[in-house]
């Protein structure tokens, strides 16, 4: 095998690393808040997946373009599901919000199952097989495309938790939820923020992936898990940890499928995760517990 | 046994005794589908005490039993097909390699102080590295699935565990039943004691003198043992494997939510989990069918808002609730 094919694979595995890592990004924020485990957060990609494909059948409209839409439609979906579903679960023990999620999810794949059916969908770009060639290596336009997009959503979400009152506001409940009752925030509220975050990034991540793979309803679960491992191992609460960790276990993935094959890429990134719980629990990124 | 009826007053021991009735003439009233079912129920209760005993007592959260379900089905199978050793000798095997598995597994979170939702994790990781390993397996089948041959001359050697429909229901009724009383066993006793301190407060438990990782290591391995000797029934039962059914997340998903349902760490949630989880997604089939929605995906997106529905409505679980209602509470011990 060639060293341009090597450097080729690398560079693949970055840049969707990237996407997986806003995919996880959401994950990490409703768990760094909430403290509740979204176990159905692969579902919702795929559901934005759809979302995706709807508007790229109805108005031609580009996956990455559509990203910012239905981001936006997923901070709304998010936050009334915290507010209805979820808020009566924040106090519960884990596996009755285990219980809560899992149902989500049923009801979220089959809902797309009965609605689409069972083949998988993609959309044709007019650049799908178009790629930029550095010397030997060829790249992927769509992939640079999205990631580039995945970067601009995780920058605007570090500049509103860094620099709004109420990213400020969100960060202080996720560090000490008593003294920001204490102090008079509405942590209802800023639970329904996160969680609509959360998603927001979810469905921009999905809806970057459907101009990147084929989809079907089936995806969701390995999705969920892929997300969780990207989040362990990056450190759960770190954006910057989400990010790495998303392009660390994008390029194992994309390393493995070319030696190996690749049907064994999940086992190389579930090596990764109990490595890194066993060498170093909170993550590469996270902040040992005092 | 006396520990079970010692859990119980009068009008409990009476309904017990009752349901016991019933369900051992089970198949002289009863015809083979609604047989099928309380065999899934009872099988379903089995698993739920296995999985409530590292939970529900011991306070781990494991949401990858599968892996113990099929390490002991594909050992029993593999020595059965490949080597002719019958299933009562590839009980042990089973048992040996989940309690292997759960060594690995143990090992990693106690060691490493992997708790919570991390231990979690590192169960779903664990069983989804075993299903996409046997997935490329082909020794045992890969992903195209293991068989066991059901062969004529074979039929009625029940010590092979080849046997009809009934000769199965009543294996998994004794499970049931030895499930429930290990469990209830196991909650008087000394460790069951030391299980429950260790869910409420770990940090307490040690103060007081409990070595919490070996108590862990302890119900771990209980749990294990009879998830992998489950395998061994499945395996034969349905004589045919598959790595990406018997190993999925979803299966794992399975094993927990009728103890969930029913009410984690009571005695008799599994069961009453299980007996309204399994003829509930029978009965959703054939609505469904009557009103001619038998589309894939309709009785799974029912069940979803059901257990959606059923988990906000009833946090402690069923059991709690209707053992209160009839009177029939378990004392705590």
């Amino acid at each position: 095998m060639s060293f341009s094919l090597y450097v080729e694979v690398l560079i693949q595995g970055v840049l969707t690393g990237l996407v997986y890592g806003l995919m996880a990004l959401g994950l990490s924020v409703i768990f760094g808040v909430v403290r509740v485990v979204n176990f159905a957060h692969g579902e919702f990609a795929v559901l934005a997946m759809y979302a995706a494909f709807i508007l790229f059948g109805l108005f031609h409209l580009d996956p990455i373009v559509a990203s910012l839409p239905i981001a936006a439609a997923f901070f709304v979906v998010g936050y009334m599901l915290q507010r209805t579903v979820v808020q009566p679960f924040v106090t519960r023990p884990q596996h009755e919000q285990f219980i809560l999620l899992v149902g989500l999810s049923i009801v979220i794949v089959n809902a797309l199952l009965l609605t689409f059916g069972p083949e998988s969908k993609h959309t044709d770009l007019s650049y799908s097989f178009d790629s930029y060639s550095l010397g030997a290596v060829l790249v992927d336009k769509a992939r640079v495309y999205g990631a580039a997009a995945a970067l601009v959503v995780t920058t605007a979400l570090f500049a509103f938790f860094r620099y709004t009152l109420t990213g400020a506001a969100i960060r202080a409940a996720a560090d000490n939820l008593t003294g920001a009752a204490v102090v008079g925030l509405d942590v209802k509220r800023l639970y329904a923020i996160s969680f609509g975050v959360g998603l927001a990034c979810v469905g921009a991540a999905g809806s970057i992936m459907m101009a990147l793979t084929d989809m079907t309803p089936m995806l969701g679960p390995s999705l969920t898990l892929l997300a969780f491992t990207i989040v362990i191992v990056g450190g759960l609460g770190s954006m910057a940890g989400a990010l790495f960790g998303g392009m660390l276990i994008g390029v194992a993935e994309a390393l493995a499928s070319v030696i190996a094959s690749p049907s064994i890429k999940s086992m190389v990134s579930f090596s990764l995760l109990v490595l890194v719980l066993a060498l170093r629990p909170q993550g590469l990124f996270g902040k040992a517990e005092a | 046994m006396s520990d079970l009826l010692a859990a119980l007053p009068a009008r409990g021991k009476i309904a017990l005794a009752l349901v016991v009735a019933a369900l051992v003439s089970a198949p002289l009233l009863v015809d083979r589908y609604v047989l099928s079912i309380l065999l899934l129920a009872l099988f379903g209760a089995y698993l739920g005490q296995a999985w409530n005993i590292l939970m529900g007592f011991c306070g781990l959260l494991s949401l990858g039993h599968a892996l113990y379900l099929g390490l002991g089905a594909y050992a029993s199978a593999a020595l059965y097909v490949k080597f002719g050793i019958g299933p009562w000798a590839g009980a042990f095997a089973a048992i040996a390699l989940g309690v292997a598995a759960a060594a690995a597994i143990g090992w990693l979170g106690f060691r490493f102080r992997i708790e919570g939702v991390y231990f979690s994790l590192l169960t779903i990781a664990f069983a989804e590295f075993a299903r996409i390993g046997f997935d490329n397996l082909p020794w045992l089948g890969g992903a195209a699935g293991f068989f066991l041959p059901v062969r004529a001359e074979e039929a009625g050697h029940w010590h092979n565990l080849r046997g009809g429909p009934i000769f199965f229901y009543y294996l998994a009724l004794a499970m049931a039943a030895g499930a429930l009383v290990l469990s209830t066993t196991l909650r008087a006793s000394k460790l069951g004691h030391a299980f429950l301190a260790i869910r409420e407060d770990a940090q307490a438990a040690r103060a007081l003198g409990v070595n919490v990782t070996r108590v862990r290591f302890v119900a771990l391995f209980i749990s294990a043992a009879m998830t992998a000797l489950g395998g061994v029934f499945i395996a034969f039962w349905t004589n045919n494997l598959f790595p990406a059914q018997i190993f999925d997340m979803s299966r794992s998903i399975d094993i927990i939510l009728a103890p969930i349902i029913g009410g984690v760490g009571t005695l008799f949630g599994p069961i009453v989990g299980a007996f309204l989880l399994v003829p509930l997604g029978e009965a959703l089939t054939e609505a469904l069918r009557e009103f001619g929605l038998n589309a894939p995906g309709a009785k799974a997106l029912v069940y979803g808002f059901l257990l959606m529905g059923i988990i906000t409505a009833t946090p402690s679980g069923l059991w709690p609730w209707l053992a209160r209602k009839l009177g029939l509470m378990e004392k705590q011990p």
